[in-house]
């Protein structure tokens, strides 16, 4: 489980980590919902965001990939590998995008836009859909699978770009267990291949399960940040600590 | 009533019998419907996807603008379209003014707005879904463009087919730029104003219920089309 033991994936490129967020505000409509977040996430182990709903995890989020514009702030990568930040990271979303066609060509569009030469898809196609057990399906259309399936094969796409590093926005909220599992153990092989994985929970169990750091967030605040066994042991804030007890928090 | 009755009886025999002149009638409607509504697809899906895909100053006034144009009266785009093509005007060299390309000019003119219209409704409520993971993705709003069309095949049937319906049922247009010339330019609802001035309503309105016909079919089929799209692609 240790993250120094992790690889970087694919060493062909250099890296585009660490990324470094400063001073973030993000208001809508005069409403703040991410006020002076600063935090820099490297590279290696597993960053989960966790906080109550409506803590802006989910902002957070959308503002480090790029999708959303921050009102204030900055967010910045700074490895040497910079320049090809765009193409060197995935998302995936709580309820999975899928476009309406079969499971493989879902991945191989991912592909074709990342500009994989198009000899070389079906072979990634193949190995996607394998690892994400999903081999049997790949000319089942896509919006015909089930909600786990859909979600694994989301993953699977993200995966088969082989990002550095991967953002996954609350990835299993709405699965049934036996798809949570097999979700979570994507999300840990994704891991082990040496992607960043950098994602959002508001789920205790699973913070537990994957994290090896934990960045708290309530009210658009960054409120802790520690190694997950000493966040979940010994938290230092109060609100962390009532989170932890399993409190609503104000 | 018993005019009703009667026609029907009429349309029926000219069905069954493929009346010749009919057959040649609802042939040339076809063409010149068809044609224009697949012209006016390939010009105006991109164009009403690209309206709600790309942002740029203005879009909301080209939006209105093409709005406003699906209710263009057919008159008004027949007697500019005969401008155009009559012998002294700018495209009067190319010869067309009373032949079924003037017509299809014409329709084309009549559908593309309706036909852009829906698709940017479509593609918006669409791309709303699709926006954060295409861009996640790296996708170019061209690309975008595209897999917009392509995702929403199914609703843009109904596009489609709402073009169709305007551009055979049209009248008003295809007179002034076509002429109504007998086996040349003559289509079911030129026919039909043609055999109701002259005062022959059971002809009339039997071509009437051939249209009604030729129009139920093309959405049976599309209808068909659809069912075995979802049921193969989901």
């Amino acid at each position: 489980m240790g993250a120094s033991t992790i690889q970087p994936p694919t060493i062909l490129a250099p890296t585009i980590l660490p990324l470094a967020i400063e001073g973030l505000f993000y208001a809508v409509a005069g409403r703040t919902l991410i006020e002076s977040l600063s935090v820099e996430i490297a590279a290696g182990s597993r960053t989960v965001i966790l906080g109550p709903n409506g803590a802006g995890k989910s902002l957070c989020l959308r503002l480090a990939h790029g999708l959303i514009v921050p009102t204030a702030g900055t967010v910045t990568w700074k490895g040497p590998g910079a320049a090809q930040a765009k193409l060197r990271q995935a998302m995936v979303f709580q309820r999975p995008v899928l476009l309406r066609r079969s499971a493989a060509a879902n991945i191989s569009y991912a592909l074709a836009v990342r500009g994989v030469p198009q000899a070389a898809r079906p072979g990634r196609v193949e190995e996607a859909l394998t690892r994400a057990g999903l081999a049997g399906l790949s000319d089942r259309p896509a919006r015909m699978m089930s909600g786990g399936e859909q979600q694994k094969l989301a993953l699977a796409r993200a995966w088969a770009l082989n990002p550095e590093v991967l953002f996954l926005d609350e990835p299993t909220a709405s699965l049934d267990p036996a798809a949570v599992r097999a979700v979570e153990s994507m999300i840990q092989a994704i891991h082990e291949g040496g992607t960043k994985i950098v994602m959002t929970t508001h789920d205790l169990g699973q913070a537990k399960r994957l994290a090896d750091e934990v960045l708290f967030l309530h009210n658009g605040h960054l409120i802790e940040r520690a190694p997950a066994e000493q966040f979940f042991d010994c938290p230092s804030t109060e609100q962390a600590a009532a989170f932890l007890r399993g409190e609503i928090l104000a | 009533m018993n005019e009703f009755g009667d026609a029907f009886y009429t349309a029926l025999m000219m069905i069954v019998s493929a009346n010749p002149d009919l057959m040649e009638i609802v042939g040339l409607s076809l063409r010149v419907s068809f044609s224009a509504v697949l012209i006016a697809a390939v010009l105006g899906m991109p164009l009403g996807a690209a309206l709600a895909v790309f942002a740029f100053p203005g879009r909301r006034a080209v939006v209105v603008a093409i709005n406003a144009l699906m209710g263009l009266p057919p008159v008004v785009v027949g007697l500019t379209v005969y401008l155009m093509l009559s012998r002294g005007g700018p495209l009067g060299v190319l010869g067309l003014l009373f032949t079924p390309s003037a017509m299809i000019v014409a329709q084309v003119i009549l559908v593309m707005p309706i036909i852009a219209a829906l698709t940017r409704q479509t593609v918006e409520d669409l791309w709303f879904e699709y926006r954060e993971q295409l861009v996640s993705l790296g996708v170019t709003p061209r690309r975008a463009v595209w897999t917009m069309l392509w995702d929403g095949r199914i609703t843009l049937l109904t596009a489609f087919l709402a073009g169709f319906g305007r551009a055979s049922a049209e009248v008003g247009a295809v007179i002034i730029v076509g002429g109504n010339i007998d086996h040349l330019t003559r289509v079911m609802t030129t026919a039909i104003a043609l055999e109701t001035s002259k005062g022959d309503l059971a002809l009339a309105l039997a071509l009437g219920f051939v249209l009604l016909a030729v129009s139920f079919a093309v959405n049976a089929a599309a209808q068909i089309l659809r069912d075995m799209v979802v049921r193969a692609q989901g």
